[in-house]
């Protein structure tokens, strides 16, 4: 091989030119059809069962008589809220933890997703719950969440991922603290709706839950892949980045907006769906091998966990009774960390 | 008399509430290899750092090309000023070539990814800096001398003029102390780059730089070309370091041989 990128196969025409790396275009590719493919099962299953075949032929605006109503009005707002929903929050998790450069760095370990909580909580308690006010207090709170952990990380010096991480575990835990006290004040069908709104769950979301997300992530995913160049420069640390013109101050500030913008309206829509954040971009580092943070690859990743996550928890294919999603990414999430500390370790990287 | 590409005028220097340096003028003698020598602690690498951009000048500006160096671009500072930082993170399983291909970073832009020129520069950063039958290797995977010559090829690859190095030379050993200061000598000399260097020990200083920097508590103390500025008198003012100085058998350059019972004194040390 002669000299290259070191990171990929320039594409030339004239003056123009384009670096793709061939293992990440198979993995992403490779992510969507997976995405796709769990989409397309879990649109078939249920009380009324369709083949993959029939499902596709629905959708294309043929298949069994009925099918179009069951497909496209009872399960196909649901499970696109699950690939919408998985994929903003591991585009998020992937922005933090390039930023922090610390795998721990997701949003929902260092607070946001908590503030998130706390701020739909409040609704649901307080204002009494709401279709609009919901979502909205989620965002608002993730949001606080977001600029007091950030402002708290800012004072004293020190190793700014490592710091923020802490900050966001301690946040975590006063907004945790506070979202029990609010539940220990709710009436019973409020604790009711707030735990399972508290636990990530998919079930009974609509368009109204979908489309928000989908307005995100067409805004900001599409500029943040196109940011991952400064991304991987940031990662060697602030002097070597700005060594090399990227405007550290203005990349951070444009990326953090974007991360808690993707993380607090996919709360919004389905709750704190745990460690999808936090493992979503950690597997598709893995899997791509890349040196740079695949955002794109991470979201594909995480819209294929969460959709599957959710048709493997809704009942219908494990045998129980249906688990809302959150219940199986936190014990697939929990299991994957504990193996990728348990990995580290050997590898003596800790 | 034009006025050197790059310069200091009455910087104030200044982690938080910390003043390290409350008015310097400097200025960088266009092509020469300059370095920046004093105790621990007198602000040579804070200096550095403001010269880097790294550290916006409280007071006063650092000054490239005439222009104020903070109000300029990023991208096109990175195109005329280049600099090895003390401490950066190779990102896990990076190549030395895909390290190296990163320094092209600001010639880059959105539809021009990855150019000939870009290709050509990363071949011959890696063949200056001997690092090109390493090219496929894990950066992880190196010595601490290969490293920072893996390192000094991507500053390289940026193609700047002018090149800033922090304290490129510590965490190595002799031997290869010595092969990364012949590189920098050869850099300056060959390609006619200026260069700007923080270096802890004098010997080294006198023997490869052209231009020296003595700094202490913040301030310039003296400056010059190295047989002016390493005298023995000069050595305990800003070292506190009774010694001789005499030539070097090999270069005829100044070398500093501390007296016998000479302890540390360092005139700076509370400030370190």
């Amino acid at each position: 091989m002669s000299i290259t990128s070191g990171t990929g196969k320039p594409l030339r025409a004239g003056r123009f030119s384009l670096l793709v790396r061939p293992r990440t275009v198979v993995v992403c590719t490779a992510l969507l059809l997976a995405a796709a493919a769990v989409g397309v099962v879990a649109l078939g299953t249920g009380e009324y069962r369709l083949t993959p075949g029939q499902v596709l032929a629905t959708l294309a605006g043929g298949g069994p008589p009925g099918a179009s109503f069951v497909v496209t009005e009872l399960r196909l707002p649901r499970i696109a809220t699950g690939l919408l929903v998985g994929a903003a929050f591991a585009a998020s998790g992937g922005i933090f933890q390039s930023l922090a450069r610390n795998p721990l760095a997701s949003p929902d370990i260092i607070g946001f997703t908590a503030g998130s909580a706390g701020g739909a909580l409040l609704v649901i308690v307080v204002l009494g719950g709401g279709a609009v006010g919901v979502p909205l207090g989620a965002v608002l709170g993730g949001v606080v969440a977001a600029l007091l952990v950030h402002g708290l990380a800012r004072r004293g010096v020190g190793g700014a991922g490592g710091r923020l991480v802490l900050t966001g575990i301690g946040v975590t835990a006063v907004l945790g603290a506070l979202n029990s006290y609010l539940l220990t004040r709710a009436s019973f069908a409020e604790a009711q709706q707030a735990l399972l709104w508290l636990t990530g769950s998919l079930d009974g979301r609509g368009w109204s839950n979908a489309l928000p997300v989908a307005a995100v992530l067409v805004a900001v995913l599409p500029a943040v892949v196109l940011t991952s160049r400064r991304m991987a420069l940031a990662e060697m640390g602030e002097d070597a980045a700005v060594a090399l013109g990227v405007n550290t101050a203005r990349t951070r500030l444009w990326l953090s907006a974007a991360g808690v913008l993707l993380a607090a309206v996919a709360t919004s829509a389905a709750g704190p769906i745990p460690f999808v954040a936090l493992a979503a971009p950690q597997l598709a580092r893995r899997l791509t091998r890349s040196p740079e943070p695949g955002i794109g690859t991470a979201a594909a990743m995480g819209a294929a966990l969460t959709a599957g996550a959710d048709w493997l928890a809704d009942g219908r294919v494990l045998p129980g009774t249906p688990l809302p999603v959150g219940v199986l990414t936190a014990a697939l999430g929990g299991g994957y960390l504990l193996w990728l500390l348990v990995r580290e370790r050997r590898a003596g990287r800790t | 008399m034009t006025q050197p590409r790059l310069r200091a005028e009455h910087a104030e220097l200044r982690y938080d509430d910390r003043v390290i340096a409350a008015d310097l003028d400097v200025a960088i003698p266009d092509g020469g290899f300059t370095a920046v020598i004093g105790p621990n602690g007198c602000g040579k690498s804070t200096l550095l750092r403001a010269l880097a951009r790294l550290l916006k000048p409280q007071r006063g500006q650092v000054l490239l090309d005439g222009r104020a160096i903070h109000a300029r671009p990023a991208k096109e500072v990175a195109r005329t000023l280049g600099l090895l930082p003390q401490s950066s993170t190779a990102p896990a399983g990076i190549t030395v070539a895909g390290l190296v291909a990163r320094g092209r970073f600001p010639h880059q832009g959105l539809f021009r990814q990855w150019s000939e020129e870009d290709e050509r520069v990363v071949a011959e950063s890696l063949a200056a800096t001997r690092t090109a039958d390493l090219a496929d290797r894990p950066v992880d995977e190196l010595s601490g001398g290969q490293r920072q010559r893996v390192w000094l090829a991507m500053a390289l690859a940026q193609r700047t003029p002018l090149l800033l190095l922090d304290e490129p030379t510590t965490y190595l050993d002799i031997a290869h102390q010595i092969d990364v200061l012949e590189l920098c000598a050869e850099l300056h000399g060959a390609q006619g780059r200026t260069l700007v260097a923080v270096l802890h020990d004098l010997n080294h200083a006198a023997r490869y730089a052209t231009h020296l920097i003595a700094m202490r508590e913040g301030a310039v103390v003296a400056e010059g070309a190295p047989a002016e500025v390493v005298t023995e008198q000069l050595v305990e003012e800003v070292f506190g370091l009774p010694c001789r100085v005499i030539d070097d058998p090999e270069t005829g350059t100044p070398l500093v041989v501390p007296r016998r019972g000479a302890g540390q004194r360092s005139p700076c040390g509370s400030a370190a």
